[in-house]
């Protein structure tokens, strides 16, 4: 008898221990203490104190949807994602990109929200255009736009001073880039004047708009790289590596170059707004808008919350992303410095939350600003361009070879 | 083999038969039954977290993936294109590489680590935890302190080089040494775990032998070569198979260590790197899996390969 107790003791805690597997994976909402628990996925831990004030003020109106928060870093986000979403297994809520959206509507992971938005009188007006254009797939808009970033110029004014160079301005060119480059540069002290970072958006791709180039066609059947304006812009770009002005390809991967920048190796870099929580730190450190080339160009991307279409609380996930989508949450993400609010009119706020930083460049930027092209398989593409280019950066092969390579991979993507 | 021992272990043996059959008699048809149900769940587990993803990765070896989970049959394509991938042959060149210098290195190291540490020295359990202390910390933890380690801007070895006036590599950027890089923290980490298996097989090996030894008047160098190392041939043969195996499967340390847009990934990547990125990058899985059965059936031969070479070298008495 005593061994029957024995056994099935065993069995069932071997069983609880399975299901007690499966139980956790699932656990996208339950309802504890009458509460409805929500998941919010997400990738940039800077903002996080941002977020969590968003949910404090959103509970203050819905004490009865809790918000669990799910911080993956970017390098995962979108594996984890694919995972979780052919498992049925994605946070109720969570922030899309461009580069996936298409992909992600396409493949009904995603809710569409024009009829909810509709049924709620829900104005997307409140929102600049482009960003509305991102997240409409097939006329449904699928994503509530949080915020925008376009690129600046980062510089450290300490190294200008002391090299004697004027601050950058919008007068500046490539030429004027490149000139001011090599008056920064000092061996003797490990300063580069600037980084030639190998990254599309703050990147090539502005270099290449700048040159009057394009990197996905407007049928979406092609890429631009292996074009004149696009091979002339990546060769600009790498010739500040050749000429020894910025750190090597190998340099910038064994020490990021933002890391380089903010200790005072690098005078000058392209980066995004989203790193003024960590710049703002840092006094010497300001920013400027980009160099113009042929044309102003810059890259615009922001950011949207979706809600995934295997949430079980769709109508608390809706509030959710009403309540980030707010003027109200805009503000908090203005006040703290940490991105450009998409709301339309917040976006002063967020100016003068840091008035030691010109911000006004980012914010300038959005008038002349690209959006970054987004088609099914943009992962697929960014993917090649890191694999490919990166050998032209670090001089392994030429770039109009890079180009070749490039243009090949992936226009076989999009011919998918 | 003397003449006097062979009446000896026929006696063993019998004497194990009766033992055996006896013992079969007084068994239960219920003791078999209560005897399954105690492995059941880990053989459930087995099954459900091993057996039967290895059935899927093989049918899925013959689909293509789309996004979120659609796929479609397309029979061979798979392995047609593992017959023109270079990029496939320059990752079994980069493991290959790997498994030449990390397996024979660290297991002739850990073998040394051992024998050393079976003497009778102050402080021995002391070491032993020090050797031991790589194995029971995260992969991921000893890959950010090596990369650190590395660093070619403020790491401590291109330090320690420059107060000798040498200007240090990047030792995990520049393609011609990131591998040997790795391989270095492969060996550093694998010595503890070798270690302890080594020593259990040594404390094995009975006394008379050194003692028979010592009174012919064999030195150290004679009695490790003629005594300890035949001795020790079965945990060196277990050590290798297992050490190959898991040196095939090599992927968190350059994960790790080399990073997506590294110069030197081309030249480190592994065969399971490849593996993920194709699973998890490009999500390319039906290929993703073609690659995973390929890698299994080498190891598969290898580990034969190995089977039948092991005749000639390892002593079982």
């Amino acid at each position: 008898m005593k061994k029957w107790i024995i056994m099935l003791v065993t069995v069932v805690l071997g069983l609880i221990g399975l299901s007690g597997c499966s139980d956790s994976d699932a656990a996208s909402g339950g309802e504890k203490d009458g509460k409805v628990e929500i998941t919010y996925g997400f990738w940039d831990k800077k903002q996080v104190p941002a977020i969590e004030e968003i949910i404090k003020l959103f509970n203050e109106k819905y004490p009865d949807i809790k918000v669990k928060t799910e911080i993956t870093p970017y390098g995962q986000y979108f594996q984890k994602l694919e995972t979780a979403a052919t498992g049925g297994a994605l946070p109720d809520v969570l922030w899309m990109n461009g580069a996936h959206v298409v992909q992600y509507a396409e493949g009904k992971v995603i809710l569409p929200l024009s009829e909810m938005a509709e049924k709620d009188n829900y104005s997307l007006d409140n929102y600049p255009e482009s960003l509305i254009d991102l997240y409409t797939v097939d006329g449904d808009i699928y994503g509530i736009p949080k915020d925008y970033d376009t690129t600046g110029l980062w510089y450290n004014k300490k190294i200008f001073d002391e090299a004697g160079v004027s601050y950058p301005d919008e007068t500046w060119d490539w030429e004027k880039l490149k000139e001011a480059a090599k008056q920064l540069t000092d061996k003797e002290k490990g300063i580069w004047g600037y980084a030639a970072l190998m990254g599309n958006q703050g990147g090539y791709y502005d270099f290449i708009w700048q040159n009057d180039g394009y990197i996905i066609s407007k049928d979406s059947k092609s890429v631009g790289f292996d074009q004149p304006e696009a091979i002339e812009a990546l060769e600009y770009n790498v010739s500040f590596i050749k000429e020894g002005l910025s750190p090597t390809q190998a340099q910038m991967t064994e020490t990021a170059a933002s890391e380089l920048f903010s200790s005072g190796k690098i005078a000058m870099m392209f980066d995004g707004p989203w790193m003024v929580p960590e710049y703002k730190k840092n006094p010497d450190l300001d920013v400027a808008v980009v160099p113009q080339g042929k044309k102003r160009a810059v890259s615009i991307h922001g950011l949207s919350n979706v809600i995934s279409s295997n949430t079980k609380h769709k109508e608390e996930a809706w509030k959710f992303l009403q309540f980030l989508g707010s003027k109200e949450a805009a503000e908090v993400y203005a006040k703290t410095g940490t991105v450009i609010p998409a709301f339309n009119g917040t976006q002063d706020a967020w100016k003068e939350s840091v008035p030691n930083l010109n911000l006004q460049a980012f914010i300038d930027g959005a008038e002349y600003s690209v959006p970054l092209p987004s088609v099914e398989n943009t992962g697929e593409i960014w993917q090649y361009e890191t694999d490919v280019l990166k050998k032209a950066w670090s001089e392994e092969i030429s770039i109009e070879e890079a180009a070749e390579e490039l243009t090949k991979k992936a226009n076989e993507a999009l011919s998918k | 083999m003397t003449l006097k021992e062979v009446p000896l272990q026929t006696e063993v043996k019998s004497a194990k038969r009766i033992k055996v059959s006896s013992l079969a008699k007084t068994r239960k048809r219920s003791d078999y039954f209560w005897a399954y149900l105690m492995i059941a769940p880990t053989m459930l587990g087995l099954f459900i977290f091993y057996l039967w993803p290895i059935v899927q990765n093989f049918y899925f070896s013959f689909t293509e993936w789309g996004a979120f989970g659609q796929y479609e049959w397309t029979g061979l394509d798979n392995y047609k294109r593992l017959l023109e991938d270079a990029t496939l042959l320059q990752a079994f060149k980069n493991t290959s590489i790997y498994i030449i210098f990390t397996v024979p290195i660290g297991i002739f190291l850990s073998i040394i680590v051992a024998v050393l540490l079976n003497q009778n020295i102050k402080g021995k359990s002391i070491y032993r935890t020090l050797y031991f202390l790589p194995v029971i910390t995260m992969p991921a933890a000893i890959a950010m302190v090596w990369k650190w380690l590395y660093n070619a801007d403020y790491g401590m070895f291109n330090y320690l080089l420059s107060l000798a006036g040498i200007d240090g590599p990047q030792w995990v950027s520049d393609p011609s040494i990131a591998l040997y890089s790795i391989i270095a923290v492969a060996i550093w980490s694998g010595i503890g775990y070798n270690m302890v298996i080594f020593l259990s097989g040594l404390q094995g090996i009975p006394k008379m032998y050194y003692e028979a030894a010592e009174i012919d008047g064999a030195g150290p160098v004679t009695v490790f070569f003629k005594i300890t190392l035949p001795l020790l041939s079965p945990v060196i043969f277990f050590v290798s198979i297992m050490s190959l195996i898991g040196a095939f499967q090599v992927f968190d340390l350059i994960f790790m260590m080399i990073g997506k847009s590294s110069t030197a990934l081309e030249s480190t990547q592994s065969i399971v790197y490849l593996f993920y990125q194709h699973a998890f990058v490009l999500n390319d899985k039906g290929y993703a899996a073609a690659i995973a059965v390929l890698l299994l059936a080498v190891i598969l031969i290898i580990t034969a390969i190995q089977m039948v070479l092991q005749k000639k070298w390892v002593h079982y008495d």
